[in-house]
Protein backbone atom coordinates (compact mmCIF):
# COMPACT_ATOMS: atom_id res chain seq x y z
CA UNK A 1 0.00 0.00 0.00
CA UNK A 2 1.84 3.30 -0.86
CA UNK A 3 0.50 6.71 0.33
CA UNK A 4 1.51 10.08 -1.68
CA UNK A 5 0.73 13.43 -0.25
CA UNK A 6 -1.00 15.48 -3.10
CA UNK A 7 -1.87 18.37 -1.42
CA UNK A 8 -0.15 20.37 1.08
CA UNK A 9 -1.00 23.19 3.36
CA UNK A 10 -0.10 26.02 1.13
CA UNK A 11 -1.42 23.97 -2.16
CA UNK A 12 -4.90 23.78 -0.08
CA UNK A 13 -4.60 27.80 0.49
CA UNK A 14 -3.96 28.68 -3.01
CA UNK A 15 -7.18 26.52 -4.05
CA UNK A 16 -8.85 28.35 -1.85
CA UNK A 17 -8.12 31.17 -2.73
CA UNK A 18 -8.58 30.71 -6.51
CA UNK A 19 -11.90 29.51 -5.93
CA UNK A 20 -12.69 32.30 -3.94
CA UNK A 21 -11.98 34.59 -7.03
CA UNK A 22 -13.41 32.30 -9.54
CA UNK A 23 -16.73 31.92 -7.68
CA UNK A 24 -16.55 36.30 -7.59
CA UNK A 25 -15.85 36.78 -11.33
CA UNK A 26 -18.35 33.88 -12.09
CA UNK A 27 -21.01 35.80 -10.20
CA UNK A 28 -19.92 39.18 -11.19
CA UNK A 29 -19.48 39.55 -7.46
CA UNK A 30 -21.49 38.79 -4.36
CA UNK A 31 -24.93 39.87 -4.61
CA UNK A 32 -27.16 37.19 -3.27
CA UNK A 33 -24.76 34.81 -3.07
CA UNK A 34 -24.89 32.11 -0.38
CA UNK A 35 -22.01 29.46 0.50
CA UNK A 36 -23.19 25.76 2.35
CA UNK A 37 -20.67 24.05 3.50
CA UNK A 38 -21.43 20.29 3.38
CA UNK A 39 -20.84 18.23 6.31
CA UNK A 40 -18.15 17.69 7.80
CA UNK A 41 -15.33 19.26 6.01
CA UNK A 42 -17.23 21.60 3.71
CA UNK A 43 -18.20 23.52 5.98
CA UNK A 44 -14.56 24.94 7.35
CA UNK A 45 -14.00 25.35 3.40
CA UNK A 46 -17.20 27.14 2.91
CA UNK A 47 -16.12 29.59 6.01
CA UNK A 48 -12.03 29.82 4.35
CA UNK A 49 -14.29 30.79 1.11
CA UNK A 50 -16.07 33.27 2.54
CA UNK A 51 -12.93 34.98 4.37
CA UNK A 52 -11.32 35.16 1.54
CA UNK A 53 -14.09 37.23 -0.92
CA UNK A 54 -14.27 39.29 2.37
CA UNK A 55 -10.49 40.03 2.31
CA UNK A 56 -10.57 41.15 -1.32
CA UNK A 57 -14.19 41.89 -2.19
CA UNK A 58 -15.11 43.44 1.24
CA UNK A 59 -18.33 41.94 1.43
CA UNK A 60 -19.40 39.12 4.44
CA UNK A 61 -21.27 36.24 2.05
CA UNK A 62 -23.78 34.86 4.10
CA UNK A 63 -22.69 30.97 5.00
CA UNK A 64 -24.74 27.90 6.20
CA UNK A 65 -23.79 24.68 7.11
CA UNK A 66 -26.17 21.12 5.02
CA UNK A 67 -26.47 17.50 6.78
CA UNK A 68 -27.65 15.34 4.57
CA UNK A 69 -27.85 12.18 6.65
CA UNK A 70 -31.59 12.03 6.20
CA UNK A 71 -31.07 12.43 2.47
CA UNK A 72 -28.96 9.83 1.38
CA UNK A 73 -29.84 6.80 -0.84
CA UNK A 74 -26.97 4.61 0.24
CA UNK A 75 -27.18 4.10 3.99
CA UNK A 76 -28.38 0.35 4.15
CA UNK A 77 -24.71 0.08 2.05
CA UNK A 78 -22.98 2.44 4.81
CA UNK A 79 -23.27 0.27 7.86
CA UNK A 80 -25.22 2.02 11.07
CA UNK A 81 -23.07 5.18 11.13
CA UNK A 82 -25.60 7.61 12.81
CA UNK A 83 -23.39 11.01 13.43
CA UNK A 84 -26.19 13.12 11.80
CA UNK A 85 -26.37 17.27 12.94
CA UNK A 86 -28.79 19.96 12.49
CA UNK A 87 -28.28 22.10 9.44
CA UNK A 88 -28.26 25.67 9.39
CA UNK A 89 -29.64 27.75 6.39
CA UNK A 90 -29.71 31.44 5.82
CA UNK A 91 -32.67 31.99 4.04
CA UNK A 92 -31.55 30.92 -0.08
CA UNK A 93 -34.61 31.41 -1.55
CA UNK A 94 -34.03 33.49 -5.11
CA UNK A 95 -30.15 33.47 -4.30
CA UNK A 96 -27.11 31.98 -6.07
CA UNK A 97 -26.25 29.40 -3.43
CA UNK A 98 -22.39 27.29 -3.94
CA UNK A 99 -22.19 24.15 -2.53
CA UNK A 100 -18.97 23.67 -1.29
CA UNK A 101 -17.45 19.94 -0.13
CA UNK A 102 -14.35 18.18 0.23
CA UNK A 103 -14.03 15.95 -2.09
CA UNK A 104 -16.38 14.94 -5.08
CA UNK A 105 -16.07 11.40 -6.01
CA UNK A 106 -19.83 9.33 -7.15
CA UNK A 107 -21.70 12.19 -6.71
CA UNK A 108 -24.52 10.74 -4.62
CA UNK A 109 -23.54 13.09 -1.74
CA UNK A 110 -24.50 16.64 -4.03
CA UNK A 111 -27.40 14.41 -5.39
CA UNK A 112 -28.63 14.27 -1.42
CA UNK A 113 -27.52 17.92 -1.03
CA UNK A 114 -29.97 18.79 -3.82
CA UNK A 115 -32.99 17.30 -2.90
CA UNK A 116 -32.05 18.56 0.68
CA UNK A 117 -31.70 22.47 -0.45
CA UNK A 118 -35.48 22.20 -2.43
CA UNK A 119 -36.81 21.47 1.25
CA UNK A 120 -35.17 24.90 2.61
CA UNK A 121 -36.40 26.88 -0.46
CA UNK A 122 -36.17 27.78 -4.21
CA UNK A 123 -32.59 29.20 -5.12
CA UNK A 124 -32.09 30.98 -8.42
CA UNK A 125 -29.48 28.86 -8.87
CA UNK A 126 -27.02 26.17 -7.46
CA UNK A 127 -23.31 25.68 -8.27
CA UNK A 128 -21.05 23.05 -6.65
CA UNK A 129 -17.04 24.19 -5.65
CA UNK A 130 -15.07 20.83 -4.23
CA UNK A 131 -11.54 20.64 -2.90
CA UNK A 132 -10.96 17.67 -4.64
CA UNK A 133 -12.28 15.90 -7.51
CA UNK A 134 -11.69 12.50 -8.10
CA UNK A 135 -13.58 10.99 -10.53
CA UNK A 136 -16.08 7.41 -11.28
CA UNK A 137 -18.83 10.19 -11.56
CA UNK A 138 -21.74 7.19 -10.69
CA UNK A 139 -24.67 10.54 -11.54
CA UNK A 140 -24.74 13.30 -14.13
CA UNK A 141 -23.30 15.58 -12.02
CA UNK A 142 -20.28 17.93 -12.24
CA UNK A 143 -18.20 20.78 -10.23
CA UNK A 144 -18.08 24.56 -11.21
CA UNK A 145 -15.12 25.09 -8.79
CA UNK A 146 -12.02 22.35 -8.34
CA UNK A 147 -9.27 22.75 -5.91
CA UNK A 148 -7.28 19.70 -8.05
CA UNK A 149 -7.90 17.13 -9.92
CA UNK A 150 -6.67 14.03 -8.69
CA UNK A 151 -6.86 10.63 -11.02
CA UNK A 152 -7.60 8.03 -8.81
CA UNK A 153 -8.71 4.02 -9.06
CA UNK A 154 -11.96 2.94 -7.52
CA UNK A 155 -9.57 1.15 -4.04
CA UNK A 156 -7.94 4.28 -3.59
CA UNK A 157 -8.80 6.09 -0.17
CA UNK A 158 -8.64 9.76 -0.29
CA UNK A 159 -7.89 11.24 2.63
CA UNK A 160 -8.63 15.61 3.00
CA UNK A 161 -7.61 16.72 6.20
CA UNK A 162 -8.54 20.27 7.88
CA UNK A 163 -6.93 22.10 10.80
CA UNK A 164 -10.61 23.32 11.80
CA UNK A 165 -11.64 19.50 11.92
CA UNK A 166 -8.62 16.96 12.38
CA UNK A 167 -5.80 19.41 13.62
CA UNK A 168 -3.72 19.04 10.76
CA UNK A 169 -3.89 19.27 7.25
CA UNK A 170 -3.40 17.70 3.67
CA UNK A 171 -4.64 15.88 1.13
CA UNK A 172 -3.21 12.40 0.78
CA UNK A 173 -4.25 9.18 -1.34
CA UNK A 174 -3.11 6.07 -0.23
CA UNK A 175 -3.38 3.20 -2.56
CA UNK A 176 -5.94 0.20 -2.52
CA UNK A 177 -6.84 1.06 1.18
CA UNK A 178 -10.02 2.59 0.12
CA UNK A 179 -11.15 -0.78 -1.84
CA UNK A 180 -10.99 -2.49 2.02
CA UNK A 181 -12.60 0.30 3.94
CA UNK A 182 -15.62 0.15 1.28
CA UNK A 183 -15.85 -3.83 1.99
CA UNK A 184 -15.69 -3.66 5.34
CA UNK A 185 -18.50 -0.73 5.62
CA UNK A 186 -20.84 -3.27 3.73
CA UNK A 187 -20.00 -6.03 5.16
CA UNK A 188 -20.82 -4.87 8.69
CA UNK A 189 -24.29 -4.05 7.03
CA UNK A 190 -25.43 -7.24 5.84
CA UNK B 1 -40.45 -24.86 11.28
CA UNK B 2 -38.14 -21.99 10.19
CA UNK B 3 -39.41 -19.69 13.02
CA UNK B 4 -37.37 -21.02 16.12
CA UNK B 5 -34.09 -21.18 14.04
CA UNK B 6 -34.88 -17.67 12.66
CA UNK B 7 -35.67 -16.21 16.28
CA UNK B 8 -32.92 -18.08 17.69
CA UNK B 9 -30.37 -16.19 15.31
CA UNK B 10 -32.25 -12.91 16.20
CA UNK B 11 -31.70 -13.37 19.87
CA UNK B 12 -28.12 -12.13 19.77
CA UNK B 13 -28.54 -8.94 18.33
CA UNK B 14 -31.59 -8.38 20.79
CA UNK B 15 -29.21 -6.78 23.12
CA UNK B 16 -26.32 -4.99 21.53
CA UNK B 17 -25.13 -1.49 23.41
CA UNK B 18 -23.18 0.68 21.43
CA UNK B 19 -20.47 3.04 21.37
CA UNK B 20 -19.87 5.75 19.34
CA UNK B 21 -17.46 4.84 16.75
CA UNK B 22 -19.26 1.55 16.06
CA UNK B 23 -22.30 3.71 15.24
CA UNK B 24 -25.67 2.08 16.44
CA UNK B 25 -26.34 -1.28 16.51
CA UNK B 26 -29.59 -2.04 18.53
CA UNK B 27 -32.91 -3.16 16.59
CA UNK B 28 -34.99 -2.89 19.13
CA UNK B 29 -35.82 -0.36 21.55
CA UNK B 30 -37.60 -2.05 24.61
CA UNK B 31 -36.83 -0.26 27.83
CA UNK B 32 -33.46 2.04 28.78
CA UNK B 33 -31.81 -0.46 31.79
CA UNK B 34 -29.43 -1.68 29.77
CA UNK B 35 -28.63 1.55 27.90
CA UNK B 36 -25.03 3.40 27.88
CA UNK B 37 -23.93 6.80 28.16
CA UNK B 38 -22.59 6.82 24.68
CA UNK B 39 -26.39 5.56 23.49
CA UNK B 40 -28.30 8.24 25.71
CA UNK B 41 -26.04 10.79 23.80
CA UNK B 42 -26.55 9.48 20.43
CA UNK B 43 -30.56 9.56 20.70
CA UNK B 44 -30.30 13.21 21.78
CA UNK B 45 -27.87 14.27 19.24
CA UNK B 46 -30.24 12.54 16.47
CA UNK B 47 -33.21 14.34 18.24
CA UNK B 48 -31.72 17.86 17.60
CA UNK B 49 -31.58 17.49 14.26
CA UNK B 50 -35.18 16.16 14.04
CA UNK B 51 -35.91 19.19 15.98
CA UNK B 52 -34.17 21.08 12.97
CA UNK B 53 -36.53 19.64 10.52
CA UNK B 54 -39.47 19.46 12.54
CA UNK B 55 -38.90 23.97 12.53
CA UNK B 56 -39.13 23.66 8.87
CA UNK B 57 -41.80 25.57 7.21
CA UNK B 58 -42.64 21.41 5.22
CA UNK B 59 -41.52 19.23 7.98
CA UNK B 60 -40.58 16.32 5.99
CA UNK B 61 -37.36 14.67 5.26
CA UNK B 62 -36.90 10.96 2.92
CA UNK B 63 -34.66 9.68 5.58
CA UNK B 64 -37.34 6.36 6.36
CA UNK B 65 -38.91 6.60 2.62
CA UNK B 66 -40.11 2.60 1.71
CA UNK B 67 -39.89 1.72 5.32
CA UNK B 68 -43.48 0.56 6.74
CA UNK B 69 -43.82 1.44 10.62
CA UNK B 70 -46.49 -0.34 12.10
CA UNK B 71 -48.13 0.90 15.44
CA UNK B 72 -49.90 -1.84 17.31
CA UNK B 73 -51.42 -0.92 20.75
CA UNK B 74 -53.75 -2.98 22.76
CA UNK B 75 -54.01 -0.20 25.05
CA UNK B 76 -55.47 3.69 24.94
CA UNK B 77 -53.51 6.25 23.71
CA UNK B 78 -54.01 9.54 22.30
CA UNK B 79 -50.41 11.76 22.39
CA UNK B 80 -48.10 8.93 22.52
CA UNK B 81 -49.48 7.16 19.08
CA UNK B 82 -50.24 10.08 17.39
CA UNK B 83 -46.16 11.22 18.42
CA UNK B 84 -45.04 7.72 16.44
CA UNK B 85 -47.38 7.97 13.51
CA UNK B 86 -46.49 11.68 13.05
CA UNK B 87 -42.85 10.50 13.22
CA UNK B 88 -43.01 8.07 11.12
CA UNK B 89 -44.49 10.50 8.09
CA UNK B 90 -41.92 13.49 9.08
CA UNK B 91 -39.53 11.13 8.07
CA UNK B 92 -40.87 10.04 5.02
CA UNK B 93 -42.25 6.35 5.98
CA UNK B 94 -45.23 4.81 5.50
CA UNK B 95 -47.67 4.06 8.88
CA UNK B 96 -50.35 1.76 9.33
CA UNK B 97 -52.28 2.12 13.06
CA UNK B 98 -53.53 -0.73 14.09
CA UNK B 99 -56.23 -0.68 17.39
CA UNK B 100 -56.38 -4.28 19.11
CA UNK B 101 -59.51 -4.27 19.96
CA UNK B 102 -60.84 -3.65 15.52
CA UNK B 103 -57.88 -6.58 14.75
CA UNK B 104 -58.05 -10.17 14.79
CA UNK B 105 -56.94 -9.87 18.23
CA UNK B 106 -60.32 -10.39 19.16
CA UNK B 107 -60.81 -13.24 17.01
CA UNK B 108 -57.93 -14.80 19.89
CA UNK B 109 -54.80 -14.10 17.36
CA UNK B 110 -51.64 -14.64 19.49
CA UNK B 111 -48.96 -12.11 20.40
CA UNK B 112 -46.85 -13.94 18.28
CA UNK B 113 -48.82 -14.70 15.61
CA UNK B 114 -49.95 -10.81 15.06
CA UNK B 115 -45.89 -9.83 15.22
CA UNK B 116 -45.44 -12.36 12.36
CA UNK B 117 -48.61 -11.41 10.64
CA UNK B 118 -47.56 -7.90 10.51
CA UNK B 119 -43.94 -8.43 9.87
CA UNK B 120 -44.65 -10.63 6.86
CA UNK B 121 -47.12 -7.86 5.29
CA UNK B 122 -43.83 -5.28 5.25
CA UNK B 123 -43.92 -4.01 8.90
CA UNK B 124 -40.31 -2.52 9.07
CA UNK B 125 -40.64 -1.11 12.35
CA UNK B 126 -43.40 -2.39 15.33
CA UNK B 127 -44.04 0.09 17.61
CA UNK B 128 -46.38 -1.62 20.41
CA UNK B 129 -48.09 -1.08 23.53
CA UNK B 130 -49.09 -3.71 25.61
CA UNK B 131 -50.60 -3.98 28.95
CA UNK B 132 -48.72 -7.00 30.25
CA UNK B 133 -45.25 -5.49 31.21
CA UNK B 134 -42.57 -7.65 29.00
CA UNK B 135 -45.01 -7.83 26.02
CA UNK B 136 -42.49 -6.44 23.47
CA UNK B 137 -39.45 -8.61 24.62
CA UNK B 138 -41.90 -11.63 23.46
CA UNK B 139 -42.73 -9.78 20.26
CA UNK B 140 -38.79 -8.82 19.98
CA UNK B 141 -37.86 -12.35 20.04
CA UNK B 142 -40.00 -13.76 17.53
CA UNK B 143 -39.50 -10.44 15.41
CA UNK B 144 -37.09 -9.95 12.24
CA UNK B 145 -38.34 -6.68 12.22
CA UNK B 146 -37.55 -3.95 14.86
CA UNK B 147 -39.65 -3.87 17.79
CA UNK B 148 -40.28 -0.22 19.72
CA UNK B 149 -41.91 -0.32 23.13
CA UNK B 150 -44.28 2.11 23.38
CA UNK B 151 -45.21 1.43 27.37
CA UNK B 152 -45.33 -2.07 28.50
CA UNK B 153 -47.37 -2.86 31.58
CA UNK B 154 -45.50 -1.48 34.62
CA UNK B 155 -42.44 -2.24 33.20
CA UNK B 156 -40.78 0.61 30.60
CA UNK B 157 -41.95 3.50 28.52
CA UNK B 158 -38.41 3.96 27.28
CA UNK B 159 -39.53 7.12 24.13
CA UNK B 160 -41.30 9.17 27.40
CA UNK B 161 -38.07 9.08 29.03
CA UNK B 162 -35.92 10.18 26.83
CA UNK B 163 -38.50 13.09 25.66
CA UNK B 164 -38.18 14.03 29.68
CA UNK B 165 -34.36 13.68 29.45
CA UNK B 166 -34.29 15.61 26.14
CA UNK B 167 -36.54 18.67 27.75
CA UNK B 168 -34.59 18.46 30.89
CA UNK B 169 -31.22 18.82 29.10
CA UNK B 170 -32.72 21.59 27.08
CA UNK B 171 -33.47 23.69 29.86
CA UNK B 172 -30.38 22.85 32.24
CA UNK B 173 -28.25 21.74 29.88
CA UNK B 174 -26.85 18.55 31.60
CA UNK B 175 -28.42 16.69 34.01
CA UNK B 176 -25.42 15.00 35.78
CA UNK B 177 -25.38 16.54 39.66
CA UNK B 178 -29.39 17.89 39.61
CA UNK B 179 -31.78 17.10 41.69
CA UNK B 180 -34.96 15.12 40.13
CA UNK B 181 -37.84 14.79 41.94
CA UNK B 182 -40.80 12.05 40.50
CA UNK B 183 -43.68 12.32 42.73
CA UNK B 184 -46.64 10.24 43.08
CA UNK B 185 -47.79 6.49 41.86
CA UNK B 186 -43.77 4.68 41.68
CA UNK B 187 -44.96 1.50 42.02
CA UNK B 188 -47.60 1.37 38.76
CA UNK B 189 -45.23 3.75 36.80
CA UNK B 190 -43.40 2.61 33.73
CA UNK B 191 -42.88 6.56 32.78
CA UNK B 192 -41.02 6.72 36.55
CA UNK B 193 -38.70 3.47 36.06
CA UNK B 194 -37.49 4.00 32.44
CA UNK B 195 -36.68 7.47 34.14
CA UNK B 196 -34.86 6.53 36.57
CA UNK B 197 -32.69 4.39 34.54
CA UNK B 198 -31.97 7.01 32.03
CA UNK B 199 -31.16 9.54 34.59
CA UNK B 200 -29.27 7.92 37.14
CA UNK B 201 -27.19 6.75 34.11
CA UNK B 202 -26.26 10.10 33.57
CA UNK B 203 -25.42 11.10 36.74
CA UNK B 204 -28.54 12.64 38.58
CA UNK B 205 -29.62 12.42 41.44
CA UNK B 206 -33.16 10.87 41.71
CA UNK B 207 -35.44 11.28 44.54
CA UNK B 208 -39.51 8.99 44.15
CA UNK B 209 -41.70 10.12 46.39
CA UNK B 210 -45.27 8.83 46.92
CA UNK B 211 -47.14 7.26 49.74
CA UNK B 212 -45.60 3.91 51.21
CA UNK B 213 -48.26 1.97 49.51
CA UNK B 214 -47.15 3.14 46.25
CA UNK B 215 -43.49 2.87 46.65
CA UNK B 216 -41.81 -0.63 45.14
CA UNK B 217 -40.36 -2.99 47.72
CA UNK B 218 -36.66 -2.44 48.06
CA UNK B 219 -36.31 1.00 46.05
CA UNK B 220 -33.67 3.11 47.73
CA UNK B 221 -31.29 0.31 48.99
CA UNK B 222 -29.50 0.58 46.01
CA UNK B 223 -26.62 3.17 45.24
CA UNK B 224 -24.24 3.88 42.34
CA UNK B 225 -20.86 2.14 42.43
CA UNK B 226 -18.80 4.24 45.12
CA UNK B 227 -15.92 2.55 43.52
CA UNK B 228 -16.89 4.80 40.32
CA UNK B 229 -14.53 8.25 40.20
CA UNK B 230 -17.56 9.55 38.02
CA UNK B 231 -20.81 9.09 38.10
CA UNK B 232 -21.27 9.88 34.30
CA UNK B 233 -19.27 6.40 33.96
CA UNK B 234 -22.02 4.52 35.77
CA UNK B 235 -24.32 3.12 33.76
CA UNK B 236 -26.55 -0.07 35.00
CA UNK B 237 -25.70 -2.90 32.87
CA UNK B 238 -22.51 -2.14 31.19
CA UNK B 239 -20.44 -5.26 32.27
CA UNK B 240 -23.75 -7.26 31.26
CA UNK B 241 -21.77 -9.97 29.84
CA UNK B 242 -20.04 -10.47 32.81
CA UNK B 243 -22.35 -10.15 35.23
CA UNK B 244 -26.40 -10.60 34.03
CA UNK B 245 -28.49 -8.36 36.22
CA UNK B 246 -30.73 -9.91 38.92
CA UNK B 247 -34.49 -9.47 37.95
CA UNK B 248 -34.51 -7.84 41.85
CA UNK B 249 -31.79 -5.06 40.66
CA UNK B 250 -33.35 -1.38 40.95
CA UNK B 251 -32.08 2.25 39.78
CA UNK B 252 -29.99 4.24 42.55
CA UNK B 253 -32.38 6.52 43.95
CA UNK B 254 -33.36 7.66 47.15
CA UNK B 255 -37.07 7.35 48.31
CA UNK B 256 -38.59 9.98 50.30
CA UNK B 257 -42.46 10.22 51.63
CA UNK B 258 -42.75 13.84 52.64
CA UNK B 259 -42.91 15.92 49.56
CA UNK B 260 -41.76 18.81 51.22
CA UNK B 261 -39.14 17.64 51.92
CA UNK B 262 -38.50 15.66 48.23
CA UNK B 263 -38.57 18.99 46.88
CA UNK B 264 -36.31 21.06 48.96
CA UNK B 265 -33.78 22.21 46.27
CA UNK B 266 -34.73 20.32 43.46
CA UNK B 267 -34.19 21.08 39.75
CA UNK B 268 -36.87 19.34 38.18
CA UNK B 269 -40.19 18.17 39.63
CA UNK B 270 -42.10 15.17 37.87
CA UNK B 271 -45.93 14.43 38.72
CA UNK B 272 -46.92 10.88 37.70
CA UNK B 273 -51.09 10.40 37.09
CA UNK B 274 -52.72 9.11 40.09
CA UNK B 275 -55.06 6.55 38.56
CA UNK B 276 -58.63 6.52 39.95
CA UNK B 277 -58.45 2.42 39.65
CA UNK B 278 -55.54 3.11 42.65
CA UNK B 279 -58.20 4.86 44.71
CA UNK B 280 -60.55 2.23 44.96
CA UNK B 281 -58.00 -0.66 44.66
CA UNK B 282 -57.04 0.17 48.42
CA UNK B 283 -53.36 1.88 48.11
CA UNK B 284 -54.53 5.35 48.98
CA UNK B 285 -57.58 6.56 51.07
CA UNK B 286 -58.95 9.03 48.82
CA UNK B 287 -58.21 11.72 46.58
CA UNK B 288 -58.47 14.18 48.77
CA UNK B 289 -55.88 12.90 51.27
CA UNK B 290 -53.63 12.13 48.26
CA UNK B 291 -53.83 15.86 47.26
CA UNK B 292 -53.27 17.36 50.50
CA UNK B 293 -50.28 15.08 50.81
CA UNK B 294 -48.78 14.60 47.11
CA UNK B 295 -50.09 17.24 45.05
CA UNK B 296 -47.14 19.22 43.15
CA UNK B 297 -48.76 23.03 43.89
CA UNK B 298 -47.48 26.71 43.96
CA UNK B 299 -46.62 26.32 47.76
CA UNK B 300 -44.51 23.21 47.44
CA UNK B 301 -43.11 24.33 44.00
CA UNK B 302 -41.39 27.46 45.94
CA UNK B 303 -39.40 24.73 47.99
CA UNK B 304 -37.54 23.71 45.07
CA UNK B 305 -34.79 25.70 43.15
CA UNK B 306 -36.09 29.07 41.61
CA UNK B 307 -37.39 28.21 38.26
CA UNK B 308 -37.25 24.52 38.87
CA UNK B 309 -38.82 22.02 35.86
CA UNK B 310 -42.59 21.37 36.33
CA UNK B 311 -43.19 17.95 34.31
CA UNK B 312 -45.77 15.77 33.75
CA UNK B 313 -45.98 12.42 31.42
CA UNK B 314 -49.87 13.11 31.41
CA UNK B 315 -52.40 12.94 30.93
CA UNK B 316 -53.09 15.35 33.97
CA UNK B 317 -55.50 15.13 36.48
CA UNK B 318 -55.43 18.83 37.84
CA UNK B 319 -56.28 19.39 40.89
CA UNK B 320 -55.06 15.78 42.11
CA UNK B 321 -51.06 15.09 41.49
CA UNK B 322 -51.17 18.65 40.58
CA UNK B 323 -52.63 22.24 40.39
CA UNK B 324 -54.05 24.05 38.09
CA UNK B 325 -51.78 26.53 38.86
CA UNK B 326 -48.56 24.77 38.27
CA UNK B 327 -49.84 23.17 35.73
CA UNK B 328 -50.42 26.18 33.38
CA UNK B 329 -47.87 28.28 35.09
CA UNK B 330 -44.26 29.39 33.93
CA UNK B 331 -42.24 26.27 35.15
CA UNK B 332 -44.26 24.07 32.97
CA UNK B 333 -43.15 22.05 30.60
CA UNK B 334 -45.82 19.70 29.76
CA UNK B 335 -46.48 21.30 26.47
CA UNK B 336 -42.75 21.05 25.65
CA UNK B 337 -42.31 17.56 26.84
CA UNK B 338 -45.71 16.54 24.18
CA UNK B 339 -43.86 18.99 21.35
CA UNK B 340 -40.40 16.87 22.20
CA UNK B 341 -42.36 13.80 21.97
CA UNK B 342 -42.53 13.76 18.15
CA UNK B 343 -38.52 14.59 17.64
CA UNK B 344 -38.01 12.22 20.04
CA UNK B 345 -39.48 9.03 18.22
CA UNK B 346 -38.47 10.58 14.85
CA UNK B 347 -35.14 9.79 16.63
CA UNK B 348 -35.76 6.28 18.03
CA UNK B 349 -37.24 5.18 14.65
CA UNK B 350 -34.36 6.40 12.68
CA UNK B 351 -31.79 5.07 14.81
CA UNK B 352 -33.42 1.40 14.70
CA UNK B 353 -33.81 1.26 11.28
CA UNK B 354 -30.15 1.79 10.67
CA UNK B 355 -29.38 -1.85 11.64
CA UNK B 356 -30.97 -3.07 8.34
CA UNK B 357 -33.43 -4.58 9.83
CA UNK B 358 -36.76 -5.88 7.55
CA UNK B 359 -39.65 -7.17 7.31
CA UNK B 360 -41.94 -8.43 4.54
CA UNK B 361 -40.69 -9.82 1.02
CA UNK B 362 -37.40 -7.68 1.65
CA UNK B 363 -36.31 -9.72 4.59
CA UNK B 364 -36.79 -12.88 2.96
CA UNK B 365 -34.48 -11.46 -0.42
CA UNK B 366 -31.98 -10.44 1.89
CA UNK B 367 -31.82 -13.99 3.25
CA UNK B 368 -33.00 -13.25 6.59
CA UNK B 369 -34.80 -16.22 6.54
Amino acid sequence: MTDALVMSPADIRRAVTRIAHEIVEHNRGTDGLVLVGMRTRGVPLAARIARAIEEFEGERVPTGSLDIGLYRDDLTERGPSVNIQPSELPDITGKRVVLVDDVLYTGRTVRAALDALADYGRPDAIELAVLVDRGHRELPIRADYVGKNIPTSQSDDVQVRLHEVDEEEYVRVAAGAGDTLRRSRTGAAS
Amino acid sequence: MTTDTRAADQTQTLDAPATADEGWRRRHLLDLDDFTVDELEQVMAATDTMKEVLSREVPRVPALRGTTVVTLFYENSTRTRTSFELAGKVLGADVINIAASASSVTKGESLVDTVQTLQAVGADVLVMRHSRSGAPYLAARHATCSVVNAGDGLHAHPTQALLDLYTMRSALGDVHGRKVVIVGDIMHSRVARSNMWALTALGAEVVVCGPPTLIPAGLGTTTAPASSPDARAFSPRRDSKEHPRMETELPPVRVETDLDRAVEGADVVMALRMQLERMHGGFVPGAREYSRLYQVNAERLARAKPGALVMHPGPMNEGIEISHEVAHGLQSRVEEQVANGVAVRMAVLWLVTRTGARGGIRAVGRGAL
